[in-house]
């Protein structure tokens, strides 16, 4: 596979590291389970989820506890090598993809809830317990952990906080940054500062918001605080089909100007539908151009009346099909489409390229159809899942990577489809992170001063630019590269 | 509105200190005022308003209750309740980044801060985030800006997500002593209970639930509690959100503590006013400042000089040398010449 994106990762001053004199100084602050060099051990850690973009690090720490971690900074610091941290892996923008002649710093031996305060309502977690064992360990106290990203089983609240992941149900509950309180982080240098607070507030300049979503590149998370939330009484799912992208954009639109946040609102076109019906035989409507979920939840005297509007609402705007889960297993099964729609589409194609723009809903038919029109251009197939109450689209573009130049074509698709989303007004990313990915399309959202300060806040927390360098934000050689071949602003 | 903008610009670029202006109603937060008054108010008007996309942006100049009133007639608010003070404007609201009674249930202000439009202490134009509710491409620097008292750069523009009015809204008084009260609402936060805002004062809690017609309905039955009439209602979570009612008036001074809900009764000297769960706690009185500071940071919170008092000692709570640090150098990089609200924040910068 190629490195597209290989001189974006390059450490800043290859000359000044030297491999066997790191190595040494690291093995001096860690044991010697907790380091790996061998070429076969470090192969796991060659690419996170976004496995088109692949490296190998110097080295992979795997720390035990936060001493280790400031003493594997702070060798990195001293000798000007650049540290990649990580999580579970399971990012998508390559937020975690190694840079050669770099130290991988995995965060996987974090994963002890230190504290659950029922009553105050959060949780204190080390950065590698994953999503889901939150809400796993709260739930005899009624309470869980809102934010849910599709990868929740396996990803880790460190991954989160680093690039504010969503979910399905992120319009009404909000996402990682509405729901972590405190974060301990240590800077590139060995500091090790707190931000945020148990209260609701914290004086000076909100650092928490600039640290969460920051793609690991302001510093590494070694302890979070989330909040938790009362769990719902009760939830009930309507499942509509329409005949036309259209109608569903409409029937979104109704419920929202009814008042009604939705616990949940997701939409899934046609070939989506197709590849997930006949991976979990949930029921859908094969026929429709369009699947609509809309979920409610609170007690059951909330969700009957809202389900009541929705459903009104839904069939004003021209619903084909409308069912109501009438038990939590059906409520489930309608579910477990949309959250296999990854995998389902996986299973139809050898490869695919998950996007993630967001655009104002009102632009949404335009939107699918000139992504329809670059899906004939291109020659490739895309399915689109999109979480329709907040604008964030997916489209998954399906390739074969066997196929000499089709990886390219794949990624040439992706640029269109990103830049599309900047011209509506929306965003590159919604929830996935730029990353490798989507460095080059910044230059698209951005203009060069914007991209100059975002530096500058880079700087302030790490102004040798080793933490993570090359990601999230191009330098101005990336964007005369790309403005050569491209429509950069 | 371009003519604005390059005056806007030519002030800036004399890099000599400003005081940004909006309608002057928190004039009296934060540090002491200094600089050339930059009024923003020119700079007025809804620029984009879609309510089924639950966004709104405006110039920074726009009263805010001209924003609440487009708001309205669609059904809609700043779920925050951003306090208005007299006649604030958005970039100003902004720029405190205060949020109201409703703070612990719906968020701060700053957890609906999509976009922000900035001009830097280079004049130039930048834009951070935008009007979609999921964007994580850069830096969060549109919150960042939310609460950094006009330090940053001069606001220009903000985008805002927006929330339904809540259909249903009721509000419960309970005798009961400050302790039972923080229990009761601790408890009840941890319960799928339509909670929007709390107050105890002088053992008496008042709650205001919001949410679902049934919703509500059902937990005025299950809370008890006597119900409050609701004109009666409106006008105490008013003059709570713009602190007329009588707690804040006076000239003592106004000290906000801002703790964890589940901190206990803080035994300090003066009379006390608690919000947001029992996480905002209002204290009148000339108490000693380093006392107070060390109350609030034992229990894992900090103390600020709301209003009045005496602000030689500083008015925010002291940061860590190494957290004093970083804000120096995003001070450094988006206002270099240090024009933009001078000691407003803090005396370092």
């Amino acid at each position: 596979m190629s490195q597209p994106e290989q001189s974006a990762v390059t450490a800043p001053d290859a000359a000044i590291a030297d491999r066997d004199a790191l190595l040494a100084e690291l093995a001096r602050v860690l044991p010697a389970a907790a380091l790996l060099s061998a070429a076969e051990d470090l192969k796991p850690y060659e690419c996170d989820g976004l496995t088109a973009y692949r490296a190998l690090p110097w080295a992979v720490a795997l720390p035990q506890n936060d001493e280790q971690v400031v003493a594997v900074l702070k060798v990195c610091h001293a000798r000007k090598v650049p540290v990649v941290a990580r999580g579970a892996g399971t990012g998508l923008s390559g937020g975690a993809t190694p840079v050669v002649q770099g130290v991988v710093l995995s965060l996987a031996r974090f994963m002890r809830i230190l504290e659950i305060d029922p009553l105050a309502r959060l949780a204190r977690v080390q950065p590698g317990v994953r999503n889901q064992a939150i809400s796993e360990a709260v739930a005899p106290f009624g309470l869980y952990y809102a934010p849910d990203p599709s990868s929740q089983i396996a990803c880790t609240i460190g991954g989160n906080v680093a690039e504010n992941s969503g979910g399905v149900h992120c319009l009404k509950y909000g996402l990682t940054l509405h729901n972590v309180l405190k974060v301990r982080v240590a800077l590139m240098n060995g500091e090790v500062i707190e931000i945020g607070s148990h209260a609701l507030d914290d004086p000076g300049y909100d650092l928490l918001a600039l640290m969460i979503g920051s793609e690991g590149m302001l510093g590494v998370v070694l302890e979070a605080t989330v909040k938790l939330t009362p769990k719902p009484r009760t939830a009930q799912v309507v499942m509509a089909s329409f005949d036309s992208v259209i109608e569903a954009g409409n029937a979104v639109a109704a419920i929202i100007a009814a008042g009604i946040i939705p616990a949940g609102l997701e939409m899934m076109d046609k070939l989506a539908t197709a590849a997930v019906e006949d991976f979990v035989h949930a029921g859908y409507d094969l026929e429709a151009a369009a699947i609509l979920l809309a979920e409610s939840d609170g007690t059951a005297e909330e969700v009957a009346e809202e389900i009541a509007t929705m459903s009104t609402l839904l069939e004003k705007n021209g619903a084909r099909q409308l069912r109501i889960s009438q038990s939590e297993a059906e409520r489930l099964k309608y579910w477990a489409g949309r959250k296999a729609a990854f995998p389902a589409v996986g299973r139809i194609t050898p490869d695919y390229l998950c996007m993630d723009g967001t655009i104002p809903r009102k632009h949404l038919s335009h939107v699918l159809t000139r992504i329809a029109e670059l899906s004939a251009e291109f020659h490739l197939r895309c399915a689109n899942v999109f979480h329709a109450g907040d604008g964030n689209l997916h489209p998954l573009i399906m390739f074969d990577a066997r196929n000499p130049g089709e990886t390219e074509r794949a990624i040439a698709f992706g640029a269109k489809i990103l830049e599309l989303s900047v011209d509506v007004g929306g965003t590159i990313t919604g929830e996935h992170g730029v990353g490798v990915e989507k460095v080059k399309q910044m230059c698209v959202q951005f203009s060069r001063e914007e991209l100059e300060a975002f530096h500058a806040v880079k700087a302030a927390f790490d102004p040798l630019t080793l933490l993570n360098p090359g990601k999230a934000v191009p330098y101005p050689r990336h964007c005369s590269e790309y403005r050569l071949t491209g429509s950069a602003r | 509105m371009t003519d604005h903008i390059e005056e806007f610009r030519s002030r800036i670029l004399e890099r000599k200190p400003l005081r940004l202006k909006g309608g002057g109603s928190k004039d009296f937060y934060g540090g002491p005022l200094a600089g050339e008054v930059l009024d923003t108010r020119g700079y007025s008007g809804v620029v984009a308003y879609e309510p089924t996309e639950l966004v709104i942006t405006a110039r920074a100049g726009t009263p805010l209750a001209e924003i609440e009133s487009a708001l309205a007639a669609r059904r809609q608010v700043l779920a925050c309740e951003p306090p208005h003070f007299g006649a604030a404007t958005l970039g100003g609201a902004v720029a405190a980044g205060l949020s109201g009674p409703r703070r612990a249930v719906s968020g701060s202000l700053r957890d609906y801060v999509l976009g922000v439009k900035l001009m830097d202490g280079e004049g130039r134009e930048l834009n951070f985030g935008g009007q979609v509710m999921k964007n994580v491409a850069g830096f969060d620097v549109s919150r960042l800006v939310a609460g950094s008292l006009g330090t940053l750069g001069l606001i220009l523009e903000v985008s805002l997500k927006v929330m339904p009015q809540p259909v249903a809204e009721a509000t419960l008084r309970f005798e009961m002593p400050q302790d039972k009260a923080l229990d009761a609402l601790n408890c009840w936060g941890g319960q799928p209970v339509p909670l929007a805002a709390s107050c105890w004062q002088d053992a008496v809690l008042t709650l205001r639930l919001a949410g679902a017609r049934a919703a509500v309905t059902a937990a005025c039955e299950r809370l008890g509690g006597e119900r409050v009439a609701e004109v009666e209602a409106a006008g105490f979570w008013a003059g709570l959100r713009e602190q007329t009612m009588a707690f804040f008036a006076g000239d003592a001074p106004l000290w906000r503590l801002s703790v964890p809900s589940v901190a206990p009764p803080l035994s300090l000297p003066g009379p006390q006013l608690i919000e947001w769960g029992g996480a905002q706690r209002w204290l009148r009185g000339v108490g000693d400042a380093a006392h107070l500071r060390e109350t609030a940071a034992r229990v894992g919170g900090h103390a600020t000089l709301f209003r009045g008092g005496d602000k030689t000692g500083g008015v925010f709570a002291p940061l860590s040398p190494a957290l004093m640090e970083v804000h120096r150098r995003l001070k450094q990089s988006f206002d270099p010449y240090g024009v933009f609200n001078p000691g407003r924040l803090y005396s370092e910068f």
